[in-house]
């Protein structure tokens, strides 16, 4: 296309006006760095000198029994808590602790809740609009309208989520599993370099559950993804590197394997199961 | 799905807003044609007291509509709407007050007559300007969008939200109205702004006056329905109605909450504003009962009444339950607030979605006649 054609097009973005799409620095490899965090909630110490690292693309489990910090882990990376002392790194440009809640999400850090959280007095439609990576400032917001490649790029969502039959129907009328799978969509709507997934599978069927298990071990690779999860079946099926929360620190970190023959983990956590 | 590229063009396309426009309009002929073509004797007239009375349910259903901006869709229960609806009221109180001139009874070419009674020499200075009509207008926009903007940027910035922000907008109306009161201010305390002659060089007390207020008054309520309609139907409506059902799931995907609920809030108390500054030269008198608690809260019911998170409901609302005062309060003005009370614990109990949903239940049900195979879904 010439200077002149581009000059002439109202809608043609220029090269220079493009955000960068992610300003994530990641050429040491670690997305994510937990560094000594600790917090206490009146004296009760949630988290105890935690130490983590996430690499870039990498798709980690972590599991852990009751109060050991899963939640309050997930709560401090997405800006909800602040840390008592320590530091919490995303790339190796951007402190976390430094940034409010909208702005790490922003950064592409998108966080699944445990009870699924979708609209449903809107469409599921209309859901990954509102999610979609987009200017999210009032006046935009009310001027904003669908163009076709936004339309394509919510198609593309609802089909790897497995919802393109139920496009235009409430979000209210969907079933348990099929609110996840649109909450995990609306994570992906945000283009997010880190997917934080609390308790997936809670309450799904076997067979709800193998289709998650599809859907994360898909996106792995393209993004990293932190799963916390109580269901030993599931995090086998899709674990390759599993971290034991104890007591707010981290007690063990391998393969599923290494992890479930560790005495220790076997004492506090996997013992009462096996 | 609505396909405009314009955010402001869109509800045109929508079909309820089509029929909205056609009956408001169709209404402000009729009665026109009525007051002004039938002979006074015939049973059709409408009189001039009519028509100012229809102006006066026209300025409340605007005041309505933008009460269900805020708590239909964005879920923020506002108690203290009246104090905006009244600051409008007395920044146009205030340009008809100087537009009497020396007519008053104490004839000071510049000092209102109260002014005059309470031996004050001089304007204050927050009385300056509003001798000029666009500055008044202006005002009108201005005086509760700020209030609105200063108040909604405490309260939402610390996240009040739910019945503790509900408390905080009557606390403010409550003392506004109390401020109001005091013959200090400079706003006439409790009598208020009153004995009006012209507004833009007509006369106050024509009937050619009124019936122009009338259809002025039509023409707000109508432009305040789009605006709040393209407002609902924009993403940005979208996100309000994210906020009032899951507010930390919306900031979580990123938007600013407390900006959206500032946004639509202060839109919303500007259209309370020019309600009431329609309201005032068609009564004749702006005073502090209007900030009152209890006035704010019937706006609320009119709401509730009519239907929520849906706008036309709101104008049915605020026109059926005054038209219903303005009845009973002739008859037995003793039983209208318990009459409103049961009324509002009827609809409650009865009619959770108020008379709107009524009507959508029905259209529903004829829509489901037509396609049984359910395809409205995607319509």
């Amino acid at each position: 296309m010439s200077i002149f054609q581009e000059l002439a097009d109202r809608e043609h973005v220029f090269e220079f006006l493009t955000q960068v799409q992610s300003p994530v620095d990641v050429r040491h490899g670690p997305i994510l760095y937990l560094e000594d965090v600790n917090v206490s909630f009146d004296g009760f110490k949630a988290i105890n000198n935690l130490n983590l690292t996430i690499d870039d693309g990498e798709l980690r489990c972590i599991i852990g029994p009751n109060g050991a910090g899963k939640t309050t882990m997930m709560d401090i990376i997405t800006g909800k808590t602040r840390p008592d002392t320590g530091s919490v790194w995303f790339g190796s440009r951007h402190n976390l602790l430094t940034m409010n809640e909208p702005d790490i999400a922003s950064l592409g850090i998108g966080r699944k809740f445990q009870k699924p959280t979708v609209f449903e007095a809107l469409t599921v439609f209309e859901n990954l609009e509102l999610a979609m990576a987009a200017d999210k400032r009032v006046l935009p917001t009310l001027t904003a309208i669908m163009k076709p490649e936004f339309r394509d790029r919510i198609d593309e969502v609802l089909e790897m989520i497995g919802l393109k039959d139920l496009r235009d129907r409430l979000a209210g009328i969907l079933s348990h599993g099929q609110k996840q799978w649109l909450e995990i969509g609306m994570l992906l709507m945000q283009k997010p370099r880190l997917l934080l997934v609390d308790e997936p599978v809670a309450g799904m069927t076997e067979q709800e559950m193998e289709r998650t298990a599809e859907l994360l071990t898909s996106l792995a690779g393209k993004q990293s993804v932190v799963v916390v999860e109580h269901d030993m079946g599931f995090v086998r099926s899709i674990a390759r590197q599993v971290t034991v929360l104890h007591q707010g620190s981290v007690l063990a970190e391998g393969t599923m394997d290494q992890v479930s023959n560790d005495p220790e983990v076997i004492k506090v956590y996997l013992g009462e199961e096996a | 799905m609505s396909s405009s590229q314009n955010w402001l063009l869109r509800p045109f396309q929508e079909r309820s807003t089509q029929i909205f426009l056609g009956v408001l309009f169709a209404a402000l002929v009729v009665v026109t044609f009525l007051h002004l073509f039938m002979p006074q004797d015939s049973a059709l007239h409408v009189s001039a007291y009519t028509v100012t009375l229809l102006g006066k349910y026209l300025c409340y259903a605007l005041l309505a509509v933008a009460v269900d901006l805020v708590w239909g869709y964005l879920g923020i229960l506002s108690l203290g709407h009246g104090a905006f609806f009244a600051l409008g009221g007395y920044a146009m109180g205030m340009y008809l007050m100087r537009q009497i001139g020396d007519r008053g009874t104490y004839g000071d070419p510049v000092l209102p007559d109260f002014m005059v009674f309470l031996n004050w020499q001089e304007l204050p200075w927050y009385w300056l300007g509003f001798d000029m009509a666009w500055f008044a207008f202006i005002m009108v926009l201005l005086a509760p969008g700020i209030l609105a903007l200063v108040f909604g940027f405490l309260a939402f910035r610390s996240r009040v939200t739910g019945v503790y922000l509900s408390i905080i907008t009557q606390a403010l109306t409550f003392a506004l109205m109390l401020a109001f009161f005091r013959n200090e201010m400079g706003f006439g305390g409790n009598n208020g702004l009153t004995d009006f002659r012209d507004i833009l060089g007509f006369n106050l007390r024509t009937d050619a006056t009124r019936l122009g207020l009338f259809i002025a008054t039509g023409i707000a309520l109508a432009i305040g329905y789009v605006v709040c309609r393209a407002i609902v139907a924009s993403k940005l409506g979208r996100v309000s109605i994210a906020c009032r059902d899951a507010e930390a799931r919306t900031r979580f995907l990123g938007y600013r909450v407390e900006r959206v609920q500032l946004f639509v809030f202060v839109v919303s108390a500007m259209l309370a504003g020019v309600a009431g500054a329609l309201y005032v030269p068609q009564v004749g008198i702006i005073n502090p009962s209007e900030f009152s608690p209890l006035f704010s809260i019937e706006i609320v019911v009119w709401v509730a009444l009519g239907g929520r998170a849906t706008l036309y409901g709101a104008v049915i609302g605020a026109i059926l339950v005054n038209y219903a005062k303005t009845v009973f309060t002739g008859v037995m003005p003793d039983a209208w607030l318990f009459l409103l009370g049961g009324l509002f614990v009827l609809v409650t109990v009865f009619l959770p979605k108020g008379i709107a949903g009524l009507l959508q239940k029905r259209r529903k049900a004829k829509t489901d006649d037509d396609t049984p195979t359910g395809q409205e879904a995607t319509a």
